[in-house]
């Protein structure tokens, strides 16, 4: 490995890099699109769901239960009934996703507690909004069964306790935009590299170089690191749009966010390595690099929850870089959590570059057959 | 060092400073296919060697391998003293490799790219500065120097490029058809240039399937189907040639082709212009017989002994192994 080689290579790859326009404005453009686009249009939560309430127990305590979790806005309490039949026929004829029942033996549940106080009964054939109706029951229920005392700071009047943590507003955006950086990185980091590499075989610039002094490793080496640098600068206009437009907060440090997507980087780029030694062309290098990418996000846990997938889903999802940079930014911005909390998704991280490097630099030869 | 051609002999000459290359036995398959079979070749220092084959007939192959790039199925290489393919590494800091297709950056500016190989050569910046402005000097980059390569004209890219491969001044020089998509002045500048180089000691080793290429090598190894048909100097293999060459003048050259072809000892016909060139096996009976030929068959025509070119060794040393035409066998 020789410094000075490895830099001309570096200055090499730059100045190609300035002088494609379409891929520079694409460092940028995409990280800035995606952020727009995601932030927006993606909105797995569920608001404003068409419900019905039945307060068998009309009491005062009821009430401010029910106006509680209809301050939610989750749930619009479209219609106040008194026979249980009709809540049936309503769910039945679609008019209602979710119904809220309150037993007439309300108050006596929650003294007693020996039984749960309240019901919401849901629409099961919409999974997306048995989700939502899932976990909005889970929440209130934590604090009518436990009603804290004055040190429950997220007491609301009542003794009904909305807690939603991390995420108080249910906005969407906050859940999206760190794992965001993943989709992003993961989308042009193994693509920009693979296509890097490949473009040298396809234009038959390694003809030239094979028969040079350099090796494959300064050679490889040299084109990956102006990728960890684009890395970081497309993290960085993630960050700043959604600390700016969507208010994502950043609970961690700011380092904590930059090593991790730094190790992230590096697993991603050991991935376009890799793919490029398979490749011949820069398009197949991008079905490879495309062929790889809708897995990772799918199973990742940035769309859909891990804890819902089968057994080889999970499995697969653990291989995957993604999954554990979801967990780590994941993490970091929004729970407050540091490196010292989540090494083991380092760790993964670590030895997926690792093993994936290998491979690729057991499949390159600074030959041409 | 001068550029004398004399043939070497297949003596084992120990001492390796007069021999730039030596292969035995070189052998090459890509699956069931034999691109190269069992080549000997000696190349002597300071002198212009050429391979001279039809497409598809190993130059490129025998080239690859000689400077490691690709790993001989069999056989044995030693060029400059370092055994290929194993000290492939060292040799590749003292040749210079100029590929068929223009193989540096066109996206970077000829600067670039020169700044880029010098780097890649381990030049400091200093060194690299001299030596690039010397490359501008000899090879008339002139003001070239920030145009993108990519947009430089068939013969400004070869000179880039063969500045690009003499930048660290290798001692052996390997060019894959340098000059097929050259106009001709541009390939007499770029001849001018080689033996230049061969005068300050450079070993050039070039595959062509170009005849003017080809006569202004030193030696020729002339293959076909990944063999050696025939080595030697153009001189000694014109001098060579089985059989003779004649000219056939006469009113109607398209006749008399058609009444030679397939005729006995008739090895290629081939019409320049109002003539009709004839490579013949036999000796002056041949030349008589294809006159009482053409005769016979009404058409009235002169023919001349000429002296052998280039392409008839060529053409007479692939025919040998090629299939004789159906229609020649007839004859005979």
């Amino acid at each position: 490995m020789n410094l000075r080689r490895l830099l001309s290579i570096v200055i090499k790859e730059l100045r190609q890099l300035r002088r494609d326009r379409l891929t520079f404005a694409m460092i940028v453009g995409i990280p800035t699109m995606q952020l727009l686009l995601f932030g927006y249009a993606i909105n797995l939560d569920i608001r404003n769901l068409d419900a019905a309430v039945l307060d068998q127990a009309q009491t005062a305590h009821s009430r401010e239960v029910i106006a509680a979790l209809g301050e939610t806005h989750v749930m619009n309490f479209k219609y106040r009934l008194t026979v249980p039949q009709d809540l049936d026929d309503l769910l039945r004829a679609g008019k209602i996703s979710a119904g809220l029942v309150i037993p007439p033996d309300f108050e006596r549940r929650l003294i007693v507690q020996d039984r749960v106080p309240m019901q919401i009964v849901v629409d099961g054939s919409d999974q997306v909004t048995q989700q939502a109706a899932r976990q909005l029951a889970a929440l209130p229920l934590a604090g009518v069964i436990n009603p804290g005392g004055a040190s429950n700071p997220n007491q609301t009047a009542g003794n009904v306790e909305i807690v939603n943590f991390y995420n108080p507003q249910r906005l969407a955006p906050v859940n999206t935009v760190p794992g965001l950086i993943g989709v992003i990185l993961t989308m042009t980091m193994v693509l920009f590299t693979a296509m890097a590499i490949v473009r040298e075989r396809e234009r038959g610039n390694l003809e030239f170089l094979i028969a040079t002094p350099v090796s494959p490793g300064e050679l490889t080496i040299g084109k990956v690191l102006p990728f960890v640098g684009i890395g970081l600068i497309q993290t960085t206009v993630v960050l700043l749009l959604g600390t700016l437009i969507f208010h994502v907060p950043i609970r961690g440090t700011l380092f904590d966010v930059y090593a991790s997507a730094l190790v992230f980087i590096i697993a991603s780029l050991s991935l376009g390595v890799f793919i490029s030694t398979m490749a011949q062309t820069q398009f197949q290098s991008m079905q490879l690099a495309f062929f790889n990418f809708l897995p990772q996000i799918l199973l990742s846990g940035f769309m859909f929850p891990y804890a819902g997938m089968p057994w080889p889903a999970q499995w697969l999802a653990e291989i995957f870089p993604m999954t554990h940079f979801v967990r780590l930014i994941r993490g970091i911005m929004l729970r407050g959590a540091g490196l010292s909390d989540l090494w083991p998704e380092l760790v993964s991280l670590g030895v997926f570059t690792v093993v994936v490097l290998g491979f690729a630099v057991m499949r390159t030869s600074k030959r041409l057959d | 060092m001068s550029a004398a051609a004399q043939p070497v002999g297949r003596a084992r000459t120990q001492d390796v400073s007069e021999v730039a290359i030596r292969a035995r036995g070189l052998t090459k398959r890509f699956g069931n296919v034999v691109a190269v079979d069992e080549l000997d070749l000696n190349v002597d220092r300071a002198q212009v060697y050429g391979f001279l084959g039809p497409n598809g007939s190993g130059k490129s192959t025998t080239i690859r391998m000689l400077c490691g790039l690709l790993l001989p199925t069999a056989g044995d290489i030693e060029v400059l003293g370092y055994r290929i393919p194993e000290q492939a590494e060292m040799l590749k800091r003292r040749i210079g490799y100029m590929t068929q297709r223009f193989s540096l950056y066109e996206d970077l500016t000829v600067n670039e790219n020169l700044d880029f190989v010098a780097a890649v050569h381990e030049f400091d910046r200093a060194r690299a500065r001299k030596r690039i402005a010397e490359l501008f000097e000899r090879y008339w980059l002139g003001d070239l120097g920030d145009r993108l390569a990519g947009t430089l004209s068939g013969g400004q890219k070869q000179r880039l490029a063969l500045a690009a491969s003499v930048l660290h001044k290798p001692d052996l020089l390997l060019l894959d058809e340098p000059t097929s998509a050259v106009d001709p002045q541009s390939r007499r500048e770029f001849w001018d240039s080689l033996f230049d180089l061969v005068d300050v000691g450079t070993t050039i080793l070039v595959s062509t399937h170009l005849m003017d290429e080809a006569e202004r090598c030193h030696r020729l190894a002339i293959l076909d189907h990944g063999k050696l048909v025939a080595d030697g100097s153009p001189r000694e293999l014109m001098d060579a040639l089985p059989g003779a060459a004649l000219l056939v003048e006469c009113a109607a050259p398209r006749k008399a082709q058609a009444a030679l072809t397939g005729f006995a000892d008739v090895v290629a016909l081939a019409q320049i212009g109002a003539n009709l060139r004839v490579l013949t096996r036999g000796g002056d009976n041949t030349r008589d017989a294809i006159a009482r030929h053409l005769h016979d068959a009404g058409i009235e025509a002169r023919v001349e002994p000429t002296s052998p070119n280039l392409e008839d060794v060529f053409v007479a040393a692939t025919k040998r192994v090629s299939r004789k035409p159906p229609a020649a066998e007839a004859h005979a």
